[in-house]
């Protein structure tokens, strides 16, 4: 079953407020702000919205954006849940909105105080009395409360059973790090570090430690999306979404999958590739680059082996050989990611994603980018979607 | 403070960064062997390089040297309630965040290098820079900055000797408790914390409900006997809703595991080794491994499990290495 999406939606307008750790401002605002100024950049009006997709966790809701920066009617809207798992969902939502004609411009945003309000690395606690509450009792008790902890439990897996080292989450984060190091506007602007340095750090779970985990930030960032028809009147080049899917897999629990019969993979993400290349027809030798989710400097090697950069247990060897670096195979996380960029829940990669297929990036690799892959994160329901240029229609 | 209250603050105590700490200190007395007894006695020290002159003169050191860690002890100004108690840059930067609130003071560490060890004899000068004050952090104590001195130490001849740098935090204590500067003395100490316990519902509550009784169940479906954990209310192999339960032996292996160093939350003792163990019965749980160190568990480890009251309100599954021969 193929989903009839390919070439009906392109990104118009994108754009991030700056990230920090105190923004000083509510989430709401900083929405506010995103949202404007990626319309801005689109070269659209608020009242030219019709539709406005975001996260379930997001704590600003879609009337309130819209009353802020005056947008008017809203024919659509719609929430994501799953953490940083929805962050290409909102493109998800967005592009069978305008696809089905359901709206003709969508924009997705994606809001929060990370660090100055609720911080994630805090973990789950007693307090939460949401739906998945037992779910958690699973863990509590016995103190497996962090993301860390829980995306740690795959990695000693996954370390196991393959040839992955403590040298390919090295380069991985390493190479995130370079990319901030040249990116103003990410929080580790100008702060590379050497393996001393990353060997140095301390300890959170085995095996990571701090380098090997994401940031916590304050910051927004919106994405505007509408057909490929009007894309070609906009202000910028539209980049067009040749596909997006989404995946909860067999026998899943949120962060804590460890009743499959082998975890040492992400089979949402297996899924979500297999049928975001069927809607196009792509090929992982066909992606130039990629924003691939790095809440944790592992998950990026499992989601280079659920895109078929390479086989499935081979992600080591394939990072070892540089291939994530602005001259290597595939430029990855040009924006220095969630690991050195900001932490905005993977939304700020789609805004880099687009800006790699406008040729744009702050470390725009040398090659031509025709085709770029952003994904969102794992451990989660997650997605991925395969952004193309204008001239890919 | 609001944001430009903040800003005039910062604007004010990062102005001290790159200040000395007033002029170079001289100790009051050269480096000398009664000192170095003293120290040593209190130490516990016995290396005879401190104390005995002839072990230390055939000694690779040649002769007696004092302790390293003696090094900035040689250049103190002395008790301040017994002399004059001097106004230093550094004691006008603490003052700048006292006025602001941020009254509570922790050493949070510091590190010393040694370039050569200090002989009878020797004059020590301490030489303080306020070297750099953090952005604001978000502690456990309370907000606050992190002020980093450095001091360079050194001998008669102005060659260095050795080099410090000393970290502390001033914060505004989180409690608004000014005594917090201070170690609390307390004398009514709280409830200690106890773990975080799984609420209790409809779906799970009879398999937490035996684990008080000393018992783990594992859920199994009446209709096709599929086990399973964590329980659900239908099974997903024939979609009955009626189950049962049997008791697990709790013998199984380890599938994976994590040691948990950091961030330490309160009820839980760290390094913590959970485990996603694999039980003879086929069904899989995550639990403690206990009774070994964290750096020998290994996939693949059999395991043995108990059930134990681990604090005050907590009862509680924890897996030990199993005995060889079991």
């Amino acid at each position: 079953m193929n989903a009839n999406i390919k070439d009906k939606a392109a990104i118009v307008g994108v754009a991030n407020t700056e990230f920090s750790k105190n923004s000083g401002r509510s989430e709401l605002q900083l929405a506010a702000e995103a949202v404007a100024a990626a319309l801005d950049d689109a070269g659209l009006k608020p009242s030219d919205v019709d539709g406005i997709t975001t996260f379930t966790m997001d704590t600003s809701d879609e009337i309130e954006v819209a009353r802020a920066v005056g947008i008017g009617d809203l024919n659509f809207y719609s929430r994501v849940p799953h953490g940083g798992g929805a962050a290409t969902g909102l493109i998800h939502q967005a592009v069978m909105a305008v696809a089905t004609g359901m709206a003709e411009t969508v924009v997705c945003y994606r809001s929060l105080n990370g660090r100055s309000g609720h911080r994630f690395s805090g973990g789950v606690s007693g307090d939460i009395t949401t739906s998945d509450a037992i779910h958690w009792g699973w863990y509590m008790p016995y103190g497996l409360l962090t993301p860390a902890s829980w995306v740690a439990m795959f990695t000693q897996r996954y370390m196991h059973l393959t040839n992955c080292t403590k040298d390919s989450l090295f380069e991985v984060a390493y190479t995130m790090r370079q990319h901030a190091a040249s990116n103003p506007a990410a929080l580790f602007y100008q702060k590379p570090f050497d393996r001393a340095e990353y060997n140095a750090q301390k300890k959170i779970v085995d095996p990571f430690q701090l380098y090997d985990c994401c940031l916590e930030s304050d910051g927004a960032s919106a994405v505007v999306i509408t057909s490929t028809e009007r894309a070609k009147d906009l202000k910028q080049p539209g980049v067009v979404i040749k596909a997006v899917a989404q995946c909860a897999a067999a026998d899943m629990e949120v962060m804590t999958s460890f009743y499959r019969d082998e975890i040492a993979a992400i089979p949402s993400m297996d899924i979500a590739a297999q049928t975001a290349y069927s809607q196009c027809g792509l090929t992982a030798d066909d992606i130039d680059a990629a924003i691939i989710y790095d809440a944790f400097s592992p998950i990026v090697l499992w989601q280079l082996e659920s895109w078929g950069f390479c086989k499935h247990g081979e992600a080591h060897d394939f990072v070892m050989d540089g291939a994530l670096r602005l001259d290597g195979r595939l430029p990855t996380n040009t924006h220095g990611g969630q690991l050195s960029e900001a932490y905005i829940h993977g939304v700020n990669g789609i805004v880099e994603a687009t800006r790699l297929v406008r040729g744009t990036s702050v470390n725009q690799p040398g090659k031509t980018i025709n085709h770029a892959l952003v994904t969102a994160g794992v451990g989660v329901p997650t997605g991925g979607a395969l952004l193309g240029t204008m001239d890919t229609l | 403070m609001n944001p430009e209250e903040t800003q005039a603050f910062e604007e004010k105590i990062y102005a001290f960064i790159g200040r000395e700490n007033g002029p170079p200190k001289k100790g009051h007395d050269a480096v000398n062997e009664p000192m170095i007894r003293h120290w040593a006695e209190i130490m516990g020290d016995e290396s005879p390089v401190y104390t005995d002159s002839e072990a230390a003169i055939n000694s690779s050191k040649g002769g007696i040297i004092a302790p390293p860690s003696m090094l900035q002890t040689w250049s103190m100004e002395g008790y301040s309630m017994a002399g004059d108690f001097v106004q230093d840059v550094q004691r006008g930067l603490h003052n700048v965040f006292d006025e602001h609130g941020y009254t509570g003071v922790l050493g949070t560490n510091t590190t010393t290098e040694f370039f050569r060890d200090l002989k009878p004899g020797d004059e020590v000068t301490a030489h303080t820079v306020i070297d750099s004050i953090s952005e604001q952090k978000a502690t456990a104590r309370g907000i606050g900055y992190f002020i980093e001195t450095v001091t360079t130490f050194t001998d008669q001849d102005g060659e260095d000797v050795g080099r410090q740098v000393f970290r502390v935090l001033k914060f505004v204590p989180a409690d608004g408790d000014a005594s917090a500067s201070s170690e609390s003395t307390d004398d009514e100490s709280p409830a200690a914390p106890t773990r975080i316990a799984s609420p209790r519902g409809h779906d799970n509550g009879w398999w937490w409900n035996a684990i008080d009784e000393g018992k783990m169940l594992i859920q199994r479906c009446k209709n096709c006997q599929t086990l399973r954990h964590p329980p659900r209310p239908m099974c997903g192999e024939c979609q009955s809703i009626e189950w049962d339960s049997i008791e697990s032996s709790m013998e199984g292996e380890v599938f994976s595991f994590t040691t948990l160093h950091y961030p330490k939350i309160p009820g839980y003792d760290y390094p913590l080794c959970c485990a996603v163990i694999s039980l003879n019965e086929g069904t899989r749980i995550v639990s403690n491994i206990v009774g070994i160190d964290h750096e020998d568990v290994t996939i693949g480890m059999k395991v043995k499990g108990n059930i134990e009251q681990v604090d005050e309100k907590t009862m509680l599954p924890q897996f030990y290495p199993a005995q060889a021969g079991e």
